[in-house]
């Protein structure tokens, strides 16, 4: 609608008005709704003697997390027990991205294989997955894990030194403190200073042509920092290895029977999604451009690394952000099976303060805010590897 | 919960190549894609071992060592699937707690809707008299479930329940989300900034959070933003939410279609004089809706398995209701893998049909054909 001036006709006829007026409607629509609703909320809470604010963050939570990342006691107050519950979410949904996304390339990448078998195999695995409930099948593994592995006196090992029993996944562990982190820090740093080394050497390879291995200079870059930080903060490096007890597992870390249902119903829901955009990601680079890749001499496996995937991720990026960001959200169905997440955490207080309104707007905040942030680096990731305007 | 549509939505908008094969003689075609490499060879062979493996255990726990006769005493003992389970608990898992002797209407009008729904999926019957087709089912349908008319008997929605609860959640939802969706991808692409600024947020707060944020607030919240003396019904409150959520995904998916078509339209349509409804109800919305077609039928499939969350509330939909009956006194723990089963079962077949008709759609849109 391009605005016409209209001269010699009434106002109503102006286009110009007519957007005015529609935008004022609209608008004026919406707050006198919300000034409703308010005036019946602000009514009902002071006939129910509800409290209003968020004045109940700093009392005493006074209930018990089961499982939780940060130190969380039930004398903590109510905002620890909050944050108790979003670390928890973070968490669970960090290593399931990470899960997902490994499953994901593997699936999606057997889904195309020449080997027919193989890929009816990816197939089976997707579409069960996609064609269920995430619901269901957080219910089942979890009714899997606590009804029909064994107790933990009869745990199975399918992996040395890797236990599972009815009471969870059991792994060898670390015990994390100060010096772990700054060695890990190191690792950071040796990882960026080897991918700097890297970037160097192949710009010198394109500026002069001649090829030099680059490998023992990156190796020594992520090396050095590691070794330094190991030998400066002397981190504990013994694993401590889980053991059968009567009743429990001794050592080792344990991963419970909520976030394990958890972590693998997101994973495994995720990575059929993941499955299904690396394999149309794959095949929406042409045809010519594997063929042009082996004119130029390129083995199979070079040529999926330099000319397909770089193209494959441009459109790959973008659904990816989106599943990852659905695994986020759907990490809040911990509360059907008893995982203390965010959601979990907030509908306890809510239950205890009464405080419905400040409980579901908190939860809500954090999920757009975190939404928001997960969509920023994926945009940043994408405008980096998406195609550049010539 | 929004893996499914997500996905799906952004998934429908990729571009996807079909090779071309050649023919070849049966060494070639039936022998070499198998056991072509050494490492093939070995893939094959692992391949055909998790097969094995996979139907050894189905067909074991199904078949071999299955407790068929019997009560819940037998499974007790057996060590396979619990048939009696099922025998006893059938018609609880689809029906839920509607009243036992009126299962006859949800399930007559459980048969009309797929009937319907199953008409409306052949492009040939994409007519009008679809539309009243439709309407007549809607009518059938609410007397049969709600009854209160024509000497049946009236059933309160706490006892609607079940398979039938499912399919009324995700169809109403769709069924509403969709003209609310349409409206806020229009509003999404006007040219008013304000308008344009309301969409943007509405749309994009509501696929922000998950959906049982959106149900807990309908559930506990919209009590509190009602005036004093007036209750809603829980099932019509889920409802709402479900609505509210799936517009925003539809809007979504329709701003796909809309972005899709030229610019010429508009301006063409601009020249022959139309006005702004007239442009859009005559010349864009049509073409924009053909487009949005297949990622709206995989949006459908996730607001089917969405629907599940309602449990979560405390409404008995068909998860719940299995649930329900694998916790009955004299079952309890007897047929926990079975209900889930069960279950996964019949959400699969329905998804599965409906993500291949989503396939089917998009094959036709590529061909061009219509």
């Amino acid at each position: 609608m391009r605005p016409v001036a209209s001269s010699g006709t009434s106002l109503f006829y102006n286009l110009r008005f007519r957007a005015i007026l529609y935008q004022v409607v609209a608008v004026g629509i919406i707050v006198l709704i919300s000034l409703y609703l308010f005036s019946n909320v602000s009514q009902k809470l002071a006939e129910q003697n509800i409290a209003t604010g968020f004045g109940f963050l700093s009392r005493d939570a006074g209930f018990v997390i089961s499982q939780s990342l940060i130190d969380y006691k039930p004398t903590d107050s109510y905002g620890r027990a909050l944050l108790a519950g979003i670390a928890n979410t973070v968490w669970v949904s960090a290593w399931g991205v990470v899960l997902a996304t490994i499953l994901g390339l593997v699936v999606g990448i057997a889904r195309l294989s020449r080997n027919p078998l193989l890929a009816f195999l990816a197939f089976l695995y997707v579409e069960a997955l996609r064609n269920v409930p995430l619901l269901l099948y957080l219910f089942l593994w979890y009714a899997l894990i606590v009804t029909t592995l064994p107790s933990v006196r009869e745990a199975w090992e399918p992996i040395p030194h890797v236990f599972l029993s009815n009471s969870g996944l059991t792994v060898p562990s670390l015990s994390w403190t100060g010096a772990h982190s700054l060695t890990l820090a190191a690792l950071c740093v040796g990882v960026a200073m080897g991918v700097a080394v890297r970037r160097r050497a192949t710009a010198r390879r394109v500026a002069t042509g001649q090829h030099r291995p680059s490998w023992p200079w990156v190796v020594l870059a992520v090396a050095v920092p590691v070794v330094l930080a190991v030998l400066l903060f002397q981190p504990d490096l013994t694993v401590s290895l889980p053991e059968k007890g009567r009743f429990r597992m001794t050592g080792g870390a344990q991963l419970r029977p909520e976030f394990t249902a958890l972590l693998v119903g997101l994973a495994l829901s995720a990575s059929a999604g993941i499955a299904e955009i690396v394999r149309s990601g794959i095949l929406s680079v042409r045809k010519g451009q594997w063929e042009a890749a082996r004119a130029l001499g390129l083995r199979d496996g070079l040529s999926m690394r330099l000319i397909i995937l770089p193209q494959a991720l441009r459109v790959i990026i973008p659904p990816l952000t989106s599943s990852y960001l659905s695994l986020f959200k759907n990490s809040s169905l911990a509360i059907a099976i008893g995982y203390p997440d965010l959601v979990m955490v907030s509908n306890t207080t809510m239950n205890q303060t009464g405080q419905a309104i400040e409980g579901i707007a908190i939860f809500m905040m954090v999920y757009l805010g975190l939404s928001i942030v997960i969509s920023l680096f994926m945009n940043w990731y994408n405008s980096r590897v998406a195609l550049k305007g010539r | 919960m929004t893996t499914a549509t997500d996905l799906a939505e952004a998934q429908s908008k990729l571009p996807i190549r079909g090779g071309q094969r050649p023919r070849r003689g049966f060494v070639s075609r039936g022998i070499k894609p198998f056991f072509g490499t050494p490492i093939n060879a070995l893939v094959t062979l692992a391949c055909l071992w998790i097969l094995w493996l996979g139907v050894k255990a189905a067909y074991g726990w199904l078949i071999v060592r299955a407790v068929t006769a019997g009560g819940a005493e037998a499974c007790k003992v057996g060590q396979g699937a619990c048939w009696p389970f099922f025998a006893a608990k059938l018609r609880f898992m689809i029906f839920g707690i509607y009243p036992y002797d009126e299962q006859w209407r949800v399930a007559l009008a459980m048969i009309l809707f797929l009937g319907m729904i199953g008409i409306s999926m052949v492009p040939r019957f994409w007519t009008r008299a679809l539309l009243g087709f439709w309407a007549a089912t809607i009518v059938v349908t609410a007397i049969l479930i709600s009854g209160g008319i024509l000497g049946l008997s009236h059933v309160p929605t706490t006892q609607w329940s079940g398979l039938p609860l499912s399919f009324l959640l995700s169809a109403v939802g769709l069924a509403l989300g969709f003209p609310l969706g349409v409206v806020l991808a229009l509003a999404r692409a006007s040219n008013l900034p304000a308008i344009r600024v309301l969409a943007v947020v509405f749309i994009e707060v509501i696929r922000g959070v998950p959906l049982i944020s959106i149900l807990f607030m309908a559930s506990v919240m919209l009590p509190l933003f009602m005036p004093s003396g007036i209750t809603i019904d829980k099932l019509l409150r889920a409802q709402v939410a479900i609505i509210i959520f799936a517009a925003a995904y539809i809007a979504e998916a329709i701003r796909g279609g809309l972005q899709a078509i030229p610019q010429g339209q508009h301006e063409a349509s601009n020249a022959m004089g139309l006005h702004y409804w007239q442009s859009m109800r005559l010349i864009v919305l049509p073409q924009a809706l053909k487009i949005a077609i297949p990622p709206l039928v995989n949006i459908s499939i996730g607001f089917f398995q969405d629907t599940t969350l309602v449990t979560i509330i405390g409404l008995l939909d068909f998860l719940s209701t299995v649930r329900t009956a694998m916790q009955d006194p004299s079952w309890i723990g007897l047929a926990v893998v079975e209900g889930y089963v069960f279950a996964a079962f019949i959400y699969f077949v329905f998804s599965y049909i409906m993500g291949a008709y989503s396939r089917f759609l998009e094959r036709r849109a590529r061909l061009g054909h219509d």
